[in-house]
């Protein structure tokens, strides 16, 4: 185990830095850029049942430091993404990836995770109970400790493999949700998904994105994260995986500092597409300036 | 796709709120026309598209317009300032499609990238005709560079203060052998309905990574799901779903 590495849920991370769901698509085409071994994993593009195309334009907003998404789950569906998606990622990746899942009912999640557990190269599943654009399931699985039980303890029963429920901040007590996850057999967590947010363009005099709403991401939420991984490291036994906002080495380490054994990195990707090579080449220096000696010496600490 | 740290050579005002902007700095220039950059401003979380508009030798040249707080940023660069910049964006335009007489048909500040192409086509032969588009004379610019390089320049202003008064469907030459067109999308749909002939149609959409990570971009085409970014900006005019 070197000065980087992490567990998680019995499988061994080279570094915590994982390229988050829907900034990283289904890998291949950053692995153009730079050698994507080098992540500790990457989760990919939500997949559902069937393929979507998604919400209509403009999909993205801009704030200070930060942006807000509306894409609304575009992928090609669960099959393409194994015959198709998988087969491209193969030859360049050669560590377990974390699938990401997302549905429009219990079925739909049971469906596709079922399909993606049979995939060799899937070494977890990240459910996705937090996706705030889109309209019925998405996030109303994860804004209600039930229904989130429910899912989740539907997918538990067709999967032996580890199982991460993906959590909205969109909620009063985030704390009872991945109680809730945890109750129904899920392995870990992994935290923030977007806050629901809105902008108005004030020479339309309209809203900016064609679905109104959208998802805020990016450092602008970090703070929100920090709290939300704080809390529910300490109400959980199960591991914590933190994102939301995170951009440099520090923000790894502030992110496992609040409890998080391993970081998601989103927005940042979008902006700058060598962040997470970047992240994982400065962490070292970075922990020597806060004289830590391994990574896994910190987590929730604080 | 490359990022670079390129150095602003020069930042000059062209109309009352239209950039030519000249960078260098990139290695191995690798450009194609109809590509795009994403230029990262001061103060602003996400990068800034813009059109290549020339790429010769090691200068890059773009044309903006001041359209918001990025773009405006933007136009206080100063010669030495260093800026962030993503290089060899999107798939750029079809030069193959061209035929012998093709027409380059821009409205505003989607004329830049038509400038590269028609020193390119000129390169390969071509009998170049150019059909630029501005709402009135004051916005005009880059009329001479085309007129330097095309072998056929009309101009038109909505208002008639200048050219030809209407529209760029007003002034289309006769019997193109394909067109290359880049502008605002009322624009883009009129020359759908307007032209016989085969189009490579140059495409904005609002995005967050330029480079295919985030969907952002999305559009449907009549061979599938495409994104502006990285499967476009420039799509065949007939795969295009604008029947409505
Ligand atoms: C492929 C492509 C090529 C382009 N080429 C040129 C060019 O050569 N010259 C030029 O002047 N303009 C060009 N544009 C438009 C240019 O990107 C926008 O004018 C610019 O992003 C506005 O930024 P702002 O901060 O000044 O405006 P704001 O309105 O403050 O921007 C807010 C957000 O909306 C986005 N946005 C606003 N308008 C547009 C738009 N029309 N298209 C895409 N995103 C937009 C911005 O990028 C930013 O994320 C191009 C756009 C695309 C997609
Ligand atoms: C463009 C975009 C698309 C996203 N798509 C998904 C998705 O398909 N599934 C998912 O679980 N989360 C998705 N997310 C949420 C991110 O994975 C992450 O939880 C969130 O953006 C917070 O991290 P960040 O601030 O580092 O971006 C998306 C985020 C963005 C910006
Ligand atoms: S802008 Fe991100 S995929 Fe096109």
């Amino acid at each position: 185990m070197g000065r980087l590495s992490v567990e998680l849920c019995g499988i061994e991370l080279d570094n915590p830095v994982i390229p988050a769901s829907g900034t990283f698509g289904f890998g291949y085409e950053f692995a153009e850029l730079y050698d994507i071994n080098c992540l500790g994993t990457f989760s990919f593009k939500g997949t559902t049942k069937d393929p979507r195309f998604g919400n209509p334009t403009p999909r993205i907003a801009e704030c200070s430091m930060g942006m807000l998404n509306a894409v609304g789950l575009q992928n090609p569906g669960v099959e393409a993404v194994i015959h198709e998606e998988l087969q491209k990622l193969k030859p360049v990746f050669h560590k377990p990836v974390m699938a990401n899942i997302s549905g429009f009912s219990v079925d739909d999640y049971v469906y596709t995770a079922q399909k993606l557990d049979a995939e060799e190269q899937v070494g977890w599943l990240e459910i996705n109970i937090s996706c705030p654009n889109v309209h019925g399931g998405g996030m109303s699985f994860g804004t209600d400790p039930d229904a989130a039980y429910e899912v989740i303890h539907a997918v538990r029963q067709v999967t032996k493999k580890p199982l991460i429920a993906k959590l909205s901040p969109n909620v009063t007590d985030i704390t009872a949700i991945a109680k809730a996850c945890e109750n129904a057999g899920a392995d870990a967590v992994s935290l923030i998904n977007t806050l629901l947010g809105m902008r108005i363009d004030l020479k339309t005099k309209k809203p900016v994105l064609a679905n109104t709403t959208g998802g805020l991401s990016g450092p602008a939420v970090f703070p929100v994260a920090v709290r939300m991984v704080y809390q529910v490291h300490k109400a959980v036994s199960i591991p914590v995986i933190g994102m939301g906002g995170v951009s440099s080495a520090e923000d790894v380490i502030e992110m496992m500092m609040a409890g998080a054994c391993a970081v998601e990195i989103g927005a940042a990707n979008l902006v700058d597409p060598f962040a997470c090579p970047t992240i994982i080449e400065e962490l070292p220096a970075v922990m020597d300036k806060y004289g830590i000696e391994n990574l896994t010496d910190i987590i929730g600490i604080a | 796709m490359k990022q670079s740290l390129l150095t602003v050579i020069s930042n000059n005002a062209l109309t009352s709120n239209v950039y030519e902007l000249k960078l260098s700095g990139i290695e191995g220039m690798n450009i194609r026309p109809g590509q795009f950059v994403n230029v990262k401003t001061d103060g602003n979380y996400l990068r800034r598209p813009i059109s290549v508009c020339d790429a010769e030798g090691d200068i890059l040249t773009l044309v903006y317009r001041v359209a918001g707080a990025g773009t405006a940023e933007m136009s206080t660069w100063h010669a030495g300032k260093k800026a962030d910049v993503l290089t060899e964006l999107g798939n750029g335009y079809d030069l193959s499609a061209a035929g012998e007489h093709p027409v380059l048909i821009g409205g505003g500040v989607g004329i830049p990238p038509l400038y590269y192409l028609a020193k390119e086509l000129k390169k390969q032969g071509k009998t170049v005709s150019a059909v630029l588009g501005f709402n009135t004379a004051s916005e005009r610019f880059y009329e001479e560079a085309f007129r330097e390089v095309c072998d056929d320049v009309s101009v038109t202003t909505a208002d008639g203060s200048y050219g030809i008064r209407g529209f760029v469907t007003d002034a289309l030459p006769e019997h193109p052998t394909c067109s290359y067109a880049c502008g605002p999308m009322p624009m883009m749909k009129a020359l759908y309905r307007t032209l016989a002939c085969e189009g490579q149609f140059s495409l904005e959409e609002r995005m967050g990574c330029g480079f295919g990570a985030c969907m952002g971009c999305s559009i449907q085409t009549k061979s599938g799901n495409k994104r502006v970014c990285k499967d476009g900006p420039v799509f065949r005019k007939e795969d295009l779903l604008w029947e409505d």
